[in-house]
């Protein structure tokens, strides 16, 4: 069976805004606005697909314009595949704007292929879309009668219904050979010759003579639930026991996939069509309802039921795979308890502003560690620290001195501190390879400082550029 | 070696402690490894002091988490949270403004609810009356030691006051008290 939409674009505009009079779908073609699609009214002043729109305006002054858009059409008619999966299993797309369907063995379910038909017929026509039919024993002879007459006998159409390109209709036509009956009865041999193969292949394809596969779409998995509700609620307590429900649904979904969900969106519908959306980061994929539940609460406490809400919808927007695991008896604490911990601050100032510390292989003291976000690294190992650092650094604060070697007396923040004992130095050469302007100066011969006062500094003295900084305090 | 013992240290667990003065990072690293546990470290984003990892005193930095807040308000927050989870068992927060009586009240219950211990490193003079002990913490010189700390304990709820200058043993990983034992509150250059 073969769906043809012809007016898929147009319908699908109209469906939300619907418009009296003729209208048109524009799209720009080599620098030109042309029709693309047009309704019923348009047709009927003579407007035509592919004129361009200066014309169709000269033709039609009152004519209502709108520019298309290719990429939600096939949108549209990807939702109308999986609408029409209710009638079989095996959808496939014609084209742009058509379906083919293989309702072998499932129109008796429907009572029969008539009473199917009609069935469809009236879904579409109340959806707003006009639809021409074909049903035929081969997908080549479904596509002629559902773009070139539902009903006819097959030999009876017209030579364009067997999808040839323009070129061969116009030289079959030259040479007499207007219907698909005609094409049958002449010798092949000739054809073959004078038209290529092509022509004898969409000939056999519409006859049965040669296999023509439908080829269905994979569904992506879509892992999103929804529960409409025939009254609606306000309490949070309510609203978090139908999340519970649709958690339920969604984690069941995720295991059998072996995924977890990473992102998950909650959209609460209240009655008055205003939407809210609660978002949720995990620290970690999952799909434990018990543990996801509780880390919603925060959100859902945040949201104005107003006068009630009676939809809601769980959508896991980002999912990793996350195989079962063994559990472990030995190994560390349990990690998930820290996981859920790093979810309900993330939620408050963000994922990425939960921290770690990664060992980073340079000398550069400031390169000497990575920081990255928890939920996204794994702790590691290897901190290897061959001379002692300070606890915290800052950014280089010159200080007055001279000479090489550290200086008596000397003022930091506005202190004035003394000399007593000076380990180093260590000298630290720039990383060539990096042009980083905080190392412009040069070398650095590091000092630990102890002063008399009892802070313990960290100074270096750029031999290059003769100078002295503070760069950080040990404790 | 029998050493007089530091009075309310290691801290009491499940409260909220304080800690001021110049070595009060490390005064939290050294508490991290006494108690043994992970810590989350909660600190305001613009603040230009880093932490370096390189210099946790034989910490490992894999059991550190930090936490990057906007403002105080998100900070205590965010202590809250871990404090009444007790997943880690030390949360450090750097606090940058007096806390309320109502702030500090909070977090010390949520420190009661959840069995982690909390440490507010606290500008000088800037204690609230809800924690139950407070520490001032500063390096003193010392010729042959490096590690050498005077902690001065300024607040206890429950006990004594004193002054103890303390070593950090790294075999042991553990703070040892330099006998004898501080004397003189307030001298600068006790021996060691």
């Amino acid at each position: 069976m073969s769906l043809w939409f012809p007016r898929l674009a147009t319908d699908r505009v109209l469906r939300t805004r619907p418009v009296d009079g003729p209208f048109v779908l524009t799209l720009k073609e080599s620098n030109a606005n042309r029709v693309h699609c047009l309704n019923d009214a348009a047709e009927r002043q003579g407007l035509y697909r592919g004129m361009s729109f200066s014309d169709a305006r000269a033709f039609c002054p009152d004519l209502i314009s709108l520019p298309a858009r290719p990429d939600q059409e096939m949108r549209f008619l990807a939702s109308l595949r999986r609408w029409a999966m209710r009638w079989c299993p095996w959808v496939g797309f014609e084209g742009r704007d058509g379906l083919v369907l293989d309702i072998t063995g499932s129109a008796h379910l429907f009572g029969g292929e008539a009473a199917m038909l009609g069935a469809m017929r009236q879904r579409l026509s109340r959806a707003g879309l006009s639809v021409r039919v074909g049903l035929g024993q081969t997908r080549g002879a479904a596509w002629a009668r559902a773009h070139y007459g539902e009903g006819a006998a097959l030999a009876d159409l017209p030579v364009a219904a067997l999808r040839l390109d323009p070129d061969t209709v116009t030289g079959l036509e030259r040479m007499g050979l207007r219907r698909i009956g005609q094409l049958r009865d002449t010798p092949r041999g000739p054809l073959a010759r004078r038209f290529g193969a092509g022509l004898l292949m969409r000939l056999d394809q519409a006859l049965g003579d040669q296999p023509e596969q439908i080829s269905p779409e994979t569904e992506p998995p879509h892992y999103a639930v929804r529960l409409t509700l025939p009254e609606p609620i306000g309490l949070e307590t309510d609203v978090m026991a139908a999340t519970d429900r649709l958690l339920a649904r969604l984690c069941e979904k995720l295991a059998d996939r072996q995924a977890g969900a990473r992102i998950l969106c909650l959209s609460l519908r209240r009655v008055d069509a205003a939407s809210q959306q609660v978002e949720l980061r995990l620290a970690r994929p999952m799909r434990d309802p018990a543990r996801i539940l509780p880390l919603f609460q925060r959100g859902v406490s945040e949201v104005d039921a107003g006068f009630g809400i009676d939809q809601l919808r769980l959508e896991a927007v980002q999912v990793e795979p996350l195989p079962a695991q063994q559990l472990a008896h030995s190994g560390p604490r349990d990690p998930r308890r820290l996981d859920d911990l790093i979810t309900r601050i993330g939620t408050r100032i963000g994922l990425e502003n939960v921290q770690r510390f990664l060992p980073a292989d340079s000398h550069i003291p400031e390169r000497s560690f990575l920081i990255a976000p928890a939920a996204y690294s794994q702790p590691e190992g290897g901190w290897v620290n061959l001379s002692p650092r300070p606890v915290r650094i800052f950014a280089p604060e010159p200080i007055t001195a001279a000479g090489s070697s550290p200086p008596e007396r000397f003022r930091w923040r506005r202190m004035e501190l003394t000399l007593g004992r000076a380990t180093g130095p260590e000298r630290i050469a720039p990383e060539w390879w990096l042009d980083d302007p905080n190392w412009r100066s040069g070398l650095r011969d590091y000092w630990r400082v102890e002063t008399r006062q009892g802070r313990r500094l960290w100074m270096f003295y750029t031999p290059q550029n003769p100078g002295w900084f503070v760069q950080g305090e040990f404790a | 070696m029998p050493h007089p013992a530091i009075t309310a240290y290691p801290l009491i667990p499940a409260r909220v402690h304080e800690a001021c003065g110049p070595a009060a990072a490390s005064f939290a690293l050294r508490t991290a490894h006494q108690l043994g546990v992970d810590l989350l470290w909660v600190r305001e984003d613009w603040q230009p002091e880093k932490l370096n990892p390189r210099g946790f005193e034989g910490l490992d930095p894999a059991r550190l988490i930090m936490a990057r807040t906007k403002g105080q308000v998100d900070t205590l927050a965010v202590a809250e949270e871990a404090l009444r989870d007790g997943a880690l068992g030390l949360v450090v927060l750097e606090i940058t403004s007096p806390l309320s009586l109502t702030a500090g009240r909070r977090l010390q219950l949520a420190a009661r609810a959840g069995g982690s211990t909390g440490l507010c490193l606290i500008p000088e003079d800037m204690g609230s009356p809800a924690a139950e002990t407070r520490w001032h913490c500063a390096p003193v010189f010392d010729m042959g030691d490096s590690t050498l700390q005077r902690w001065q304990l300024i607040k206890n709820k429950s006990g004594t006051l004193g002054v103890w200058n303390v070593r950090w043993d790294p075999e042991t990983r553990r703070v040892a008290v330099v006998p004898p034992a501080g004397h003189r509150p307030g001298s600068a250059d006790a021996p060691g």
